[in-house]
């Protein structure tokens, strides 16, 4: 009786010493969840889920508080990945976010730029060029074509253009809509 | 094997090294006899030749003239300016008078930037400095000429072939390998350019083995080719370490890595390159223009294209400079470019539909199949897969086509990966025997597009992000070093106001 109390004794105080060396060592930094979200979401830091970007609204659907179908430029693959990250059932885009659209970029009708920087405090991810009084330019490769600097525009000199397709970028279509050059006699 | 094959009465397959096979493969008709019964004659120069700036594997060239510049044959007028590109040649001598946007030789029927060059009909070629003896350069001054010159892989995928004859950290390649064997049907192109040009496919193959200090040469040409490996058999009869051979024919041997099992019995590595296992492997009219580019200073500007299918009444190679409108050439074959059903460049096997006749041959470009209504199989219905394993019988990568297939058209695309879609070569050998007629290829098409895609997207979603990410922090540095500039400025003036009582008002004010 005695040395049973005892070894149970004795073993629980080595797996408590373990298990309070463990959540030490191995402590993680921050939460790996959100960062898993944040991986899958598109990075446009639109904010048309309602959250000032990427990765807070990753932080409020790890915590509950946001669903997985408010991202329309993730589309449906992103709701899938995020459903399938989850375990959750996939559901529509919510139609209050947006649709999905063909992705854009930002352009600038420079002669009718006034220099005022506004858009340029509008990017979120530092895609357009210019200074106060100078004509500003956007950097095509980093637009994330969020749409944000649209509406703070005092002269509406920008516009959002679909990025032109090029010998380079084009893949081929899905087979039903290919041309099939083959079935010789 | 045809009489043919009795040389002065030995049977001169004798003594041939031994060959191995790959796995797979298929038989289809051959339709090469078509092309082969008129000579070659060179193909008449256009009112207006299109040369497109990106005719190879890589970056396009930079344009060097300007509209309204004259220009010699040639002459370069499109620069490299990346490791992997390939300059552009003036292929006869005129007038600059375009530099813009036109259709080209691409499956998506999109325009590319082209030089436009009206022709003066004089055809004066640039004088170019020849190379005394080769084997006095040394490999990387060789190598820097047949980039010069534009020179790129004329088998069809037109890879820079300066890059392909580096064998870089290696101290020399064991085989070099002269690709001979042009499996696909209707293609005869490489056929009479060997049967004209043995000696110089052979000097050019020399050439080669210099730069690369490859240890063995082997030409391999299938069996369907007997004068063009007797042509080149008896060039090689007195070269040492030339070892001609002859495969029987199968669809898809041309491969690089089928080829390589043929003759060497090895495999080369999923991901890896033929060099990695001391082999390169070239095609037989690269050699033709690595020779010409070494002894006569003649870069590349002109190719042997087979113009065949019912649409032409007179099927035969031409001798063509790039540039040429596929629609002269099918006029000049004999046939009217109107009553063309579809148009093919490349094989029925690999090739892809073009969208318009007006494009031009480019370096890539070896055959041209003007199809009518009578050359085209009806659509057949396609119809569910049965998992018969047809395809993967015939699959020379020995990839399961069907499981492939399965995940692709459900757009699992790591599942896809992980079956090895990479390693498909796109040789067409599954969609070819699938009894229900299933476009597979088309399938790993679109899903190696999609990953692609898909990659792009996540890399350029990491850059947002970490721009993203600077920008807060960038913003709340700022915020602070306001915050704090402010402290310090509160912080000295209330030590001014504990001095001097009487500013208050000014305090205040600020």
């Amino acid at each position: 009786m005695l040395a049973a109390v005892l070894s149970l004794g004795v073993m629980s105080v080595v797996f408590g010493l373990l298990l309070g060396f463990a959540a030490v060592r191995f402590k993680v930094e921050g939460d790996p969840l959100v960062d898993k979200i944040d991986a899958i979401l598109p990075q446009t830091q639109c904010g048309q889920c309602g959250y000032p970007g990427c990765r807070p609204y990753a932080t409020a659907i790890a915590s509950g508080a946001a669903d997985i179908n408010q991202c329309p430029p993730g589309g449906e693959a992103g709701i899938l990945a995020l459903a399938d990250l989850l375990g959750r059932d996939p559901k529509p885009l919510n139609p209050e976010n947006g649709q999905v659209k063909e992705k854009m970029v930002a352009a600038i009708d420079e002669p009718r730029c006034i220099g005022c920087t506004l858009c340029i405090q509008a990017c979120p991810v530092d895609a357009i060029l210019g200074a106060a009084k100078q004509m500003h330019t956007v950097i095509e490769q980093e637009c994330t074509g969020c749409d944000l600097c649209v509406a703070p525009c005092p002269v509406d000199c920008i516009s959002m253009v679909p990025i032109a397709q090029t010998i380079d970028s084009w893949r081929w279509p899905a087979p039903e809509k290919a041309r099939i050059a083959g079935s010789y006699r | 094997m045809s009489a043919n094959l009795y040389h002065d009465g030995v049977d001169i397959l004798h003594g041939q090294r031994r060959l191995w096979s790959f796995h797979g493969g298929i038989h289809p008709p051959q339709h090469k006899h078509e092309s082969t019964n008129l000579p070659v004659i060179r193909a008449k120069l256009p009112e207006r030749l299109i040369l497109p700036l990106h005719q190879h594997i890589g970056e396009p060239a930079e344009p060097i003239v300007q509209v309204g510049d004259k220009v010699l044959k040639g002459q370069m007028i499109g620069r490299a300016q990346e490791f992997l590109s390939a300059p552009v040649h003036a292929s006869t001598s005129g007038t600059v008078v375009d530099i813009g946007d036109y259709a080209v030789p691409h499956p998506s029927g999109l325009n590319a930037t082209c030089i436009v060059i009206e022709p003066d009909g004089e055809d004066r070629g640039l004088e170019h400095p020849r190379v005394g003896d080769y084997l006095q350069l040394a490999p990387s001054a060789l190598r820097n000429l047949i980039r010069d010159a534009g020179i790129v892989g004329l088998g069809g995928a037109g890879f820079p072939s300066y890059i392909k004859l580096n064998p870089g950290k290696l101290d020399g390649i064991d085989t070099l390998i002269l690709n001979g064997i042009e499996c696909e049907p209707y293609i005869t192109c490489d056929d009479m350019l060997m049967r004209e040009y043995p000696r110089e496919i052979i000097a050019g193959l020399r050439v080669m083995q210099h730069a690369l200090q490859a240890r063995v040469c082997v030409i391999a040409i299938e069996d369907n080719k007997p004068e063009a490996f007797r042509a080149l058999h008896d060039a090689a009869l007195h070269e040492a370490g030339i070892d001609v051979i002859l495969c029987p024919t199968v669809y898809p041997q041309g491969g690089e890595k089928q080829l390589i099992r043929v003759i060497t019995g090895k495999e080369v590595p999923a991901n890896g390159l033929a060099i990695h296992i001391g082999i390169v492997c070239h095609n037989v009219a690269t050699a033709l223009a690595v020779h010409r580019a070494v002894q006569d200073g003649q870069p590349l500007v002109s190719r042997y294209v087979t113009v065949t299918g019912g649409g032409v009444s007179q099927p035969r190679n031409l001798d063509v400079a790039f540039g040429t409108p596929v629609r002269d050439l099918i006029i000049q074959c004999g046939g009217d470019p109107a009553a063309v059903k579809r148009l093919v460049m490349g094989g029925p096997m690999m090739g892809y539909a073009l969208h318009s006749d007006a494009v031009p041959v480019i370096k890539t470009t070896n055959c041209i199949i003007a199809a009518t209504e009578a050359d085209i199989v009806p659509p057949r219905p396609v119809m569910p897969c049965i998992r018969c394993g047809a395809c993967a019988d015939a699959c020379p990568v020995m990839l399961l086509p069907q499981q492939l297939y399965w995940y692709a058209h459900t757009n699992d695309l790591d599942k896809v990966q992980e079956y090895n879609l990479f390693d498909c070569i796109e040789c067409g050998c599954c969609s070819y025997v699938c009894p229900s007629n299933i476009p597979l290829v088309q399938y790993y098409r679109y899903a190696k597009g999609a990953i692609w895609i898909k990659e792009r997207e996540h890399e350029q979603a990491d850059i947002a992000r970490q721009r993203h990410e600077f920008r807060l922090d960038r913003l709340a540095r700022e915020k602070a070093e306001r915050e704090a500039r402010r402290r310090l400025k509160k912080a000295s003036l209330a030590k001014n106001q504990d001095n001097t009582p009487h500013t208050e008002e000014a305090v205040d004010n600020d």
